[in-house]
């Protein structure tokens, strides 16, 4: 690859959404930026993967990691493929096809006591997506990623061979497709090992946190005693009290804790319709910060809860990213290794707040060691994840918040992304070359793509 | 319940041998293809509380001379089956039928002759036990002459009187026979097509039917929208029905 001149902004992607005519068939992330192009759906996933480029499951990913890279790619939807093909009720391993949702396997399963080993902030996710993003939660400090409960993966590959890897059978393959955003094959099946609950409640304790220093103190003091923790962090608030917020952690709370009853199922509310673009803006996104912070109002506070609320309090609106209205959003999530110190995340929270565009949805996490999906993202250190509306400034801001991260030696969540120049990715993912190898031994003829690949590795269309 | 699902391994047929596991009731698959028929076996197992095992059997649409065998498979698989729901179908575009005739022969012929042959069976051995539960799948398509269902909507409106028929004739003697009609539902069937305003979900369709099959109801549209759609659809005159595309 010959590097290339960094082209301004403006030049390089639109940042304006662009509205494709009514009759062409559009495809979105959950950021809501279409791009021309269709979805495939069959329940038999593994007849319909057949000449495929890629897979997608619930469309969960922000940016461009389940757009085709070309309107004419055969895009296949896994969603319909979700059959439980075996359950070892003994030792809690589930076999499924790749588009079993979250939800549903919360919704069957919790009730007899297992719980995914890993769940990102949303349930609305397939098992196939959760490998493709090896993604991480509240317990990544203590459990680390999805993938490192995976056992087993069957997938179609670039060839249209159908094969099953695991970590001890095409290992490179395996390891390459855990956090590999779909592009060694299309998983077509999973495998993973749940994990006991003591019961189908969470202890939670919260704690309103006065600035950034704060809370990383907050932040590792809780991960020493507690398996799960994170933070809602405002990105909106300055000086001494920058980065202020409130630390959320818990477990699974025991027998004698919990309530006889199992959690009601909560009532889900539709967000009705697409909110104007000018409702979120600076002053009603600090506003609603204020209003969040100071809602905590005791500055300690532990409660017994359902894992909705805990796990997924934004599954509770569904189609929430209409709050951004029109002009779609992203997510700008990085991590900035530990190494880099408490003065680093401060600066990061500075340059944030300075840059500004950031929304009220702003979180951090302690992350623990790397894992072994190649481009799998987390590593030991502090992940920050902010929401940012399109705006004339969003590449400029992201291009900002990338070169400090490559300072930092750290990187950006892929999952997330839309926006990230190529020549940045390079320069913060020093297990590139390795991945692109795998690339080109899985699939030389680079069959499978993606949208966001073809921004990134610089696929030909 | 001990319910004979065919169609069970995919769409609204899954949905509701789900239902039905997950609440209890006993369920035995019917299919043409072994490997999906285990699979979805297999799923069903996962989703009862206790992983009973379910049974399953190959019985095709498309050979009348296989029913028989497939309901004596049922019946000893079960310890005598009370219910039966038929999913299974065959669908086609309005255009793909129109270019290929032999494909509107055999749609015809497994989606009215052969599910009615299949139905016939079924009520024999339910009135033999003393009644029973019968619920068939038929379609909006069935309820008004339109252009781009011309076809398919005809064996569907044959299969749907004779369901009308069917529970005229032996409600009394116990047969609670269902005619459900789904409206757009995105399932594997209709996947390749763009989904019209109020298309429902396969879980929808399945507690609106398992609902249905408890209360003993004779019709079924589902989502419930569509039974006011169909409604006006069934009034309009012909003149708007020349003109318009739906």
């Amino acid at each position: 690859m010959s590097a290339q001149p960094l082209a301004p902004a403006s030049a390089t992607r639109e940042l304006v959404k662009v509205e494709p005519a009514a009759d062409v068939p559009v495809l979105a992330g959950w950021g809501r930026l279409p791009m021309p192009g269709r979805e495939v759906l069959s329940e038999n996933l593994e007849a319909v993967s057949a000449g495929a480029v890629l897979s997608r499951g619930l469309g969960r990913s922000y940016g461009d990691s389940s757009l085709p890279a070309s309107p004419a790619d055969k895009v296949v939807g896994t969603r319909l493929a979700n059959r439980i093909l075996h359950f070892d009720p003994v030792a809690g391993i589930l076999r499924a096809e790749a588009g079993l949702s979250l939800a549903e396997m919360n919704r069957l399963f919790i009730p007899r006591g297992w719980f995914t080993p890993v769940t990102p902030g949303t349930q609305f996710v397939t098992l196939g997506g959760m490998v493709a993003s090896d993604v991480h939660g509240k317990n990544h400090h203590r459990d680390g990623c999805f993938g490192a409960h995976v056992r087993s993966l069957r997938m179609r590959l670039a060839d249209d061979s159908v094969v099953e890897c695991s970590p001890t059978q095409d290992a490179d393959l395996f390891y390459g497709t855990i956090g590999g955003m779909g592009l060694l094959g299309h998983v077509l099946e999973v495998e993973f090992a749940f994990q006991r609950i003591a019961s189908p409640w969470i202890y939670m304790e919260s704690e309103r946190v006065g600035n950034v220093d704060e809370f990383l103190g907050s932040l590792s003091k809780a991960a020493s005693s507690f398996p799960m923790s994170m933070g809602w962090i405002d990105c909106l608030s300055r000086g001494r009290s920058m980065g202020r917020g409130i630390m959320m952690a818990g477990r699974w709370a025991t027998p004698a804790e919990a309530p006889a009853a199992p959690p009601a199922e909560a009532k889900k509310i539709v967000f009705p319709v697409e909110l104007p673009n000018f409702a979120l803006n600076p002053l009603t996104a600090s506003l609603f910060n204020s209003a969040y912070y100071w809602r905590h109002v005791r500055r300690r506070v532990s409660a017994v809860v359902g894992p909705d609320p805990f796990f997924y309090p934004l599954d509770a609106i569904l189609n929430w990213n209409r709050a951004y209205g029109s002009r779609g959003f992203t997510q700008y999530q990085c991590v900035i290794p530990r190494a880099a110190g408490a003065p680093a995340v401060r600066e990061f929270m500075h340059l944030l707040t300075k840059l500004g565009g950031a929304s009220p949805l702003c979180v951090i996490k302690d992350c623990g060691p790397e894992g072994k999906g190649v481009l799998s993202f987390p590593l030991e250190g502090t992940s920050i994840a902010v929401d940012m509306a399109v705006m004339p400034d969003l590449q400029r801001i992201i291009d900002n918040l990338n070169e400090f991260v490559i300072a930092t030696k750290g990187r950006i969540y892929l999952t997330k992304d839309r926006f990230t120049r190529a020549e940045h990715f390079r320069a913060m993912e020093p297990r590139l070359p390795a991945f692109l190898a795998l690339r080109e031994k899985w699939d030389p003829k680079r069959r499978l793509r993606s949208a966001q690949s073809q921004r990134l590795f610089g696929d030909e269309v | 319940m001990k319910a004979i699902v065919f169609g069970g391994t995919s769409g609204m047929g899954r949905a509701i041998a789900r239902r039905l596991v997950e609440r209890g009731d006993t369920v035995f698959l019917l299919g043409n293809e072994e490997a999906e028929l285990q699979r979805s076996a297999a799923d069903l197992k996962a989703h009862h509380k206790s992983s009973a095992e379910v049974g399953h059997a190959i019985c095709d649409l498309a050979s009348p001379e296989g029913f028989a065998a497939a309901l004596d498979a049922a019946d000893a698989g079960l310890g005598g089956f009370d219910t039966v729901v038929v999913t299974a179908a065959m669908f086609a575009t309005q255009e793909a039928l129109e270019a290929d005739i032999e494909l509107t022969r055999k749609l015809v012929t497994l989606d009215y002759a052969n599910t009615l042959v299949f139905c016939e069976h079924v009520r024999k051995r339910l009135l033999a036990r003393g009644g029973g539960r019968l619920t068939v799948f038929s379609s909006v398509a069935g309820d008004r002459g339109r252009k781009p269902v011309a076809i398919y909507g005809s064996a569907k409106a044959g299969l749907s009187i004779y369901l009308e028929a069917l529970d005229h004739k032996y409600h009394a003697a116990g047969l609670a026979v269902l005619c459900v009609k789904p409206g757009f539902v995105k399932t594997g069937m209709t996947a390749g097509l763009k989904p019209p305003p109020f298309a429902g979900e396969p879980d929808q369709v399945a507690r609106d039917v398992v609902r249905a099959m408890d209360k003993r109801l004779p019709v079924i549209y589902t989502p419930g929208i569509w039974a006011l759609v169909m409604l006006v659809i069934r009034f309009l005159p012909r003149f708007v029905m020349r003109k318009i595309g739906f």
